[in-house]
C-alpha cells in the first residue's frame, strides 16, 4: 500500500469538500473493493475521505410507499432490517446473499453501486426496482445511471447519499455463481409491478448490469414460469472469460430467470 | 492399555494452538534489529534482461541494499535432487537455476532484483522505482509443442526443450500382448496444472550471527535437513555445523515445501551481506508465481483387453511439464513416482511408458500431495472405466475382474514393485455396500423424473507410500537417501521428549507419534513431547511427504524405543537382582517373569540418571537412544472409492451427492487423524475433479493468479464423505502401517470424473469439469438426440 492521508468528516458538506480539494481524494465507504486495490498498490489516493462518520448517510427509513437506504449502511443492516423485510423482501435477501459475513458487515449500498462491479448484487436490484439513486447534487433514476462496466452517471465530487426503492413489486433475485470469487456468473432481478415487468441480469454483460428485453418481453405475457418457456437470449453483448462464454451465460440467464420468477413474492 | 495409546481417537494437541492463533510461524519470527525483502519478480514469461538500472531506488528512503544476479555469481544456483537417465543412457539437461534471475527471465513471476530496507512498504517503494529493459521472446507455453516451436529456447543446454525422454517397461511384451487383444481402449488425457495453495504462504528469515560465523534460516518447509544439506553444500557453501535451519509451525504444504527455493537461500546470503536478520513473506498473489506448482501431464494411453475381459497391457505416452526450471524433486514425479504405479491393483503382465520432460516458460512443477501416483491412477481408473464402457461391462466387476487376488501377495508387478500386501476385493465390496451401488438404477431413475442426470463412478487406487529404500531409491537417482531417524530421550522423572526427523505441517504427528509411544511404553501419552523441525534439535532427518511419517518416521522411533526398552531390562535386571533373560517389560513395568517383583518404567528412568545403584561397569548412565530407520519397500495403501452425482443439464450445474472411501492403510494409530487426513485428501482431489486448474495464456502469464479465478474448494462443494477402512497390516515396518495422507488425493479424482462421464453417458471430460464443460457435454447429448 502507498502512503495517503485520511480523513473522516463529521458532514456531507465537509466531505464534499475534501472530496473536491484534489482529483488524487478518493471516498472510502465499506472499502470492500478500494482497500484490496490499494493493498496491491494499484489505487494511489492522496486523500482518502472516509465516509463512516457521517451519520445521514446510514440507516433504512420508510418514506410514504419507498424504503430509503442511506449510501453507508451495511449488507447485513438491509439484510436484517424489519422494514426492508416486510416490504421489499428480495432487497433483503439479495443483500444476504452478497460475498460472505465479513463483506456483509463492512460493505455498503452506496460503495457497491458507486463502484458498479459488472458481477456485482445491487446493481440488478436498483435497475430492476427502478429505484432512483440520491446524490449530493441531484436525483439519477436507475435507467439513466449504470453507464457502463464500473462507470455510472456520477460526476467528480458528486456523492451517493441514498437508495430510493419503491415497494409493491413482486420480485425475486436468482444468482448462479462463480465458482472461484462466487460473485454473480449470472444473477437475475425480476420485478413485477402494475407499471409492467422489469428484469435486470448482472454478472454476465460486457457493459455491466442491464435489462433483458427479451425476458420482459416473455413475462410480459405472464409472470410465471411458463412464460419464459423458449425464451432466448442473444449472446452478443455478454461476457466471455474462463469462468464461462457469452453462449454459456446466455443459455443460463432465462434458467436463473425461472428460478427468480419462482421464487418472487 | 496405556492412555491414549495406538487405536486412540485422541484429539490433536496441536491444535490447541492452531486454532486459538497462537501458533508460531516463520512469519511470527521477528529478529532484533529486522530487515525487510521484497523481490522484484518478472512481469513477462521469456526475455533477455537488459539494462538493469537501480540508481534511483538505491537512494529511495529506507533502503538498506539492493542486489541482482551480479551480486551472485560466486553463489551457486538453486540444485535438483533427482537425476533422470533417459532413453540411450542420456541424462537428463539440467540447466543453471540461479537464485535471481541471470541474463534471462524464463517465467513470470521469475524473481530478478532483491530489495533490502528498514520496511516491507519501504521496499516495495524502491522496487517501484527499479528500471528493468525486458527485451521480450515468443514464450514456450504448451509442452506438447515446446519440441517443435522453434525460437529461443528456455534454456541453451536443451535446444529443444527437453529435459529428458525416459521409458520403461517391456515395450517389446507391450507390443506383443497388443497384438493378440481382442479389445484396444484408447483415451487422451489431460492431468492438469495445479496450484498447491497452503494457507500459510512461504516466508524465510535469514540470521547470521558474526561472533560465531553462524547462519540460521527460519523457513516454512517439510524438511529442514534436506534445506540444510542443499543449500549448504550446493548453493552457499556453509558447512552444516555452522548453518541451522528451523522450520517452526507451517501451515500446511501438500508438497510445496519439500523443495528449496532461491528465496530461502538469497535471505541466508544475504543476511551476512548486510549484517542484519532478513525477513522474507509471500503475499498470495506471489505465492501463485513463485511456489512449485503440481500435475500437469498430457497422456494419451491404451488398453489391451482379451476376449474374456482379462486385462493384458497398457501403453502409455505422456508429456509432463517441468516448468522453467527442474525444481528439486521434479523429475522424480512423472517418472519413478509415476511408470511404476501403472499397474494400479491389476494383474495384467505388461506395461510400457515413455515421459517426455519438457521446459516451457511457467513456473516449476514438482510434487503435489500424490505426487505422480494420482497422475498414474488417473490414467489406469480413467481408461479401466472407459474400456468398461466400450465393453458394456459393470464399471466394478470389470475391476474386480482384474484384480491381484489375496493369494498372490507378495505381488511382482511389472514395472518393478513388489506390493508385499492387500485385499482389494475386501475394500471394494465395502465401498459398493457403503454406497448401496447395487440401488443406483432406482436413484438414477428418480434423478431422470426430476430431469436430472445422475452417475456413478468407481476407482480402484494404489499408491507407493513410505518413500523408501535407500538402496534402491539411489539406484534410481536419487541424490539422498530416504530413511528417518529419531531420538527418544527419557528424562530423569520419566517423562518423554522425542525428537524427530518427520516434520508436522497440520498432519497431527505431537498427537500421533505421542500415541505411539505412550503405547509401547505404556506411560501416558500426556508424558511424551515430540519435538521436531529444528535441525540443531533433531537427528539428521529427511522430513515429510510421500506419506512417509508414521511408516518411516514412526519406525524410527520405535527402534528408538526398543533400545531404551533393552536398556531399561538392564537397569530393571540389576536393580530386581535377576538375570536380564528373566525381565518382561509390559504395561509400563518391568517384572521378573513368574514372580511379583517389579520396578515401574519412571523408577528406571530415575535410576539411569542417578546411577547410585546402577550395573556401571556394563551400563551407561542416562535413558536416550537414537535410531535410523530404512523402509525395506515402499508401502502400498490400496482402497476403492464410489462417487455420485447429480447434474443439472441446463446449468451444468454438477453436485457430489455421495462419496464413500474404502481405504487399507495397514493398522490405525488415531482414527480420527486418519479419518481427517482422508477427507483432506478427498476434498483436495475432487478440487481438481471439478474447480482447480492454473491457466496460462499463449503470453505466459498466469490467468488465474489469484482467489478470484483460481477455485479452491470449500466446504459446501462437497458431501458429507462416508469413510470406512480394511486392514491387512504392513509386513515389513515395525507398526504395520502404511501412511493416509495422499490416498484421498489420488482415488477421489478419477472416482468423480468417471462418475460425471457415466452421468453425461461421455467418454471423457476435461478437468477441471466446471459446469460449462458439463452443460456443453450435457447439450451436445440433448443435440444429438433431437437430430
Amino acid at each position: 500500500m502507498y502512503a495517503f492521508d485520511y480523513v473522516r468528516p463529521a458532514s456531507l458538506a465537509d466531505a464534499v469538500k475534501a472530496l473536491g480539494a484534489s482529483e488524487e481524494n478518493r471516498p472510502l465507504a465499506g472499502g470492500q473493493t478500494l482497500i484490496p486495490t490499494m493493498k496491491q498498490r494499484l489505487a494511489m489516493p492522496a486523500t482518502l475521505i472516509d465516509l463512516a462518520g457521517i451519520a445521514e448517510l446510514k440507516g433504512v427509513r420508510r418514506d410514504g410507499n419507498a424504503i430509503v437506504i442511506g449510501a453507508m449502511t451495511t449488507h447485513a443492516d438491509v439484510a436484517g432490517n424489519a422494514d426492508v423485510k416486510a416490504a421489499i423482501p428480495a432487497l433483503a435477501a439479495l443483500a444476504g446473499g452478497i460475498g460472505d459475513p465479513h463483506v456483509r458487515n463492512s460493505g455498503t449500498i452506496g460503495g457497491s453501486v458507486a463502484n458498479n462491479d459488472p458481477a456485482a448484487d445491487y446493481p440488478a436490484a436498483v435497475l430492476a426496482l427502478n429505484a432512483t439513486i440520491i446524490t449530493t447534487t441531484r436525483e439519477i433514476p436507475a435507467d439513466s445511471y449504470f453507464t457502463g462496466m464500473f462507470k455510472t452517471a456520477l460526476q467528480p465530487g458528486e456523492l451517493i447519499k441514498a437508495i430510493r426503492f419503491p415497494i409493491g413489486a413482486k420480485a425475486a433475485y436468482s444468482k448462479f455463481e462463480q465458482r472461484a470469487s462466487r460473485y454473480a456468473l449470472v444473477g437475475v432481478f425480476v420485478a413485477h409491478t402494475g407499471a409492467g415487468v422489469r428484469v435486470a441480469v448482472t454478472g454476465s454483460g460486457a457493459g455491466g448490469v442491464f435489462r433483458s428485453a427479451p425476458l420482459e418481453a416473455a413475462l410480459a405475457k405472464g409472470f410465471s414460469v411458463d412464460a419464459l418457456k423458449g425464451a432466448v437470449v442473444p449472446s452478443t453483448g455478454l461476457l466471455s472469460d474462463i469462468h464461462g462464454s457469452a453462449e454459456y451465460r446466455a443459455s443460463v440467464i432465462p434458467v436463473i430467470a425461472e428460478r427468480a420468477v419462482a421464487a418472487a413474492r | 492399555m496405556a492412555q491414549d495409546g495406538i487405536g486412540a481417537s485422541t484429539k490433536r494437541r496441536e491444535d490447541y494452538r492452531f486454532l486459538k492463533g497462537i501458533g508460531k510461524y516463520t512469519d511470527d519470527i521477528n529478529q532484533p534489529n529486522q530487515t525487510y525483502c521484497y523481490f522484484l519478480r518478472s512481469p513477462v514469461a521469456h526475455a533477455k534482461i537488459g539494462k538493469v538500472d537501480l540508481s534511483v531506488a538505491k537512494s529511495a528512503p529506507g533502503v538498506v541494499a539492493i542486489f541482482t544476479a551480479a551480486d551472485l555469481e560466486a553463489v551457486g544456483g538453486v540444485p535438483c535432487g533427482w537425476l533422470i537417465t533417459g532413453k540411450n543412457a542420456q541424462p537428463m539437461k539440467e540447466p543453471k537455476h540461479p537464485i535471481l534471475a541471470a541474463g534471462k527471465v524464463r517465467h513470470v513471476g521469475d524473481p530478478v532484483v532483491a530489495v533490502i530496507a528498514e520496511s516491507l512498504n519501504a521496499a516495495k517503494n524502491a522496487a517501484d522505482l527499479v528500471s528493468i529493459d525486458y527485451q521480450e521472446l515468443p514464450a514456450i507455453i504448451d509442452m506438447r509443442t515446446a519440441q517443435t516451436k522453434g525460437g529461443e529456447p528456455v534454456h541453451t543446454e536443451a535446444t529443444d526443450n527437453m529435459c529428458f525422454d525416459w521409458e520403461f517397461g517391456d515395450k517389446a511384451a507391450t507390443d506383443a500382448a497388443f497384438a493378440k487383444a481382442a479389445h484396444v481402449t484408447k483415451i487422451d488425457l489431460v492431468n492438469q496444472r495445479l496450484v498447491a495453495n497452503a494457507m500459510e504462504p512461504r516466508a524465510a528469515v535469514g540470521v547470521y550471527e558474526i561472533g560465531t560465523d553462524e547462519h540460521t534460516l527460519f523457513t516454512t518447509s517439510q524438511n529442514p535437513h534436506v534445506i540444510r544439506l542443499l543449500m549448504g553444500a550446493f548453493v552457499l557453501s556453509i558447512p552444516e555445523h555452522k548453518l541451522r535451519v528451523v522450520a517452526p509451525d507451517v501451515g500446511g504444504g501438500f508438497g510445496s515445501k519439500i523443495f528449496h527455493y532461491a528465496e530461502e537461500a538469497f535471505v541466508t546470503w544475504a543476511a551476512k551481506k548486510v549484517g542484519r536478520p532478513i525477513k522474507w513473506t509471500a503475499e498470495r498473489s506471489e505465492s501463485f508465481v513463485s511456489d512449485a506448482h503440481g500435475r500437469d501431464h498430457v497422456t494419451h494411453a491404451e488398453l489391451a483387453i482379451d476376449a474374456n475381459g482379462k486385462m493384458l497391457a497398457l501403453r502409455c505416452d505422456t508429456f509432463a511439464n517441468m516448468g522453467a526450471y527442474l525444481s528439486t524433486f521434479a523429475p522424480v514425479v512423472p517418472t519413478w513416482l509415476h511408470g511404476t504405479l501403472l499397474a494400479g491393483q491389476y494383474a495384467y503382465p505388461a506395461i510400457y511408458v515413455n515421459v517426455k520432460a519438457m521446459f516451457t516458460n511457467t513456473v516449476p512443477v514438482d510434487a503435489y500431495r500424490g505426487a505422480g501416483r494420482p497422475e498414474a491412477t488417473y490414467i489406469i481408473e480413467r481408461i479401466v472405466s472407459k474400456a468398461a464402457r466400450e465393453l458394456k461391462l459393470d464399471q466394478a466387476e470389470f475391476r474386480r475382474m482384474n484384480f491381484i487376488r489375496k493369494d498372490q501377495f507378495p505381488y511382482q508387478t511389472p514395472v518393478a514393485l513388489v506390493y508385499d500386501v492387500g485385499d482389494y476385493e475386501a475394500s471394494m465390496q465395502a465401498a459398493l455396500k457403503l454406497g448401496d451401488y447395487a440401488g443406483f438404477p432406482a436413484r438414477k431413475a428418480a434423478s431422470a423424473a426430476k430431469g436430472m442426470m445422475r452417475g456413478i463412478g468407481v476407482c480402484s487406487y494404489i499408491e507407493a507410500c513410505g518413500i523408501a529404500p535407500s538402496s534402491l531409491v539411489g539406484a534410481l537417482g536419487a541424490r539422498a537417501g530416504l530413511y528417518e531417524a529419531a531420538t527418544v530421550r527419557v528424562n530423569p522423572t520419566g517423562s518423554v521428549s522425542v525428537m524427530t526427523g518427520s516434520h508436522s505441517h497440520g498432519q497431527g504427528h505431537e498427537t500421533t507419534f505421542a500415541q505411539v509411544v505412550a503405547s509401547k511404553l505404556g506411560i501416558p501419552a500426556e508424558n511424551v513431547n515430540i519435538i521436531h523441525g529444528d535441525t540443531d534439535k533433531i537427528p539428521f532427518g529427511m522430513g515429510t511427504y510421500g506419506s512417509r511419517s508414521l511408516a518411516v518416521g514412526g519406525s524410527a522411533i520405535v527402534g528408538a524405543l526398543n533400545k531404551i526398552i533393552d536398556k531399561g531390562k538392564k537397569i530393571a535386571a540389576h536393580l530386581l537382582e535377576a538375570s536380564e533373560g528373566d525381565i518382561e517389560f509390559k504395561d509400563g513395568a518391568y517384572t521378573v517373569k513368574g514372580t511379583d517383583k517389579k520396578k515401574t518404567f519412571g523408577e528406571i528412568a530415575l535410576t539411569a540418571y542417578v546411577p547410585h545403584k546402577y550395573p556401571i561397569d556394563t551400563v551407561e548412565p542416562g535413558l536416550e537412544e537414537t535410531s535410523f530407520y530404512d523402509p525395506k519397500n515402499f508401502t502400498y495403501p490400496a482402497g476403492t472409492y464410489i462417487c455420485e452425482v447429480e447434474i443439472d443439464p441446463r446449468t451444468g450445474t454438477t453436485v457430489i451427492t455421495s462419496f464413500v472411501a474404502a481405504d487399507d492403510f495397514g493398522n490405525i494409530i488415531n482414527p480420527m487423524i486418519v479419518e481427517g487426513q482422508v477427507h483432506g485428501g478427498l476434498v483436495q482431489g475432487i478440487g481438481q475433479a471439478m474447480l482447480e486448474g492454473a491457466i496460462y495464456n499463449d503470453k505466459g502469464q498466469l490467468v488465474t493468479g489469484s482467489y478470484m479465478d483460481y477455485c479452491m474448494p470449500r466446504a459446501d462443494d462437497v458431501p458429507s464423505f462416508k469413510v470406512v477402512t480394511t486392514v491387512t497390516p504392513c509386513t515389513h515396518n515395525p507398526l504395520g502401517v502404511k501412511g493416509c495422507g495422499e490416498a484421498g488425493a489420488i482415488g477421489s479424482t478419477p472416482a468423480v470424473i468417471n462418475a460425471i462421464c457415466d452421468a453425461l453417458d461421455i467418454d471423457n471430460i476435461e478437468m477441471p469439469a466446471t459446469p460449462e464443460r458439463v452443460w456443453r457435454a450435457a447439450h451436445a447429448k440433448t443435440m444429438k438426440a433431437a437430430e
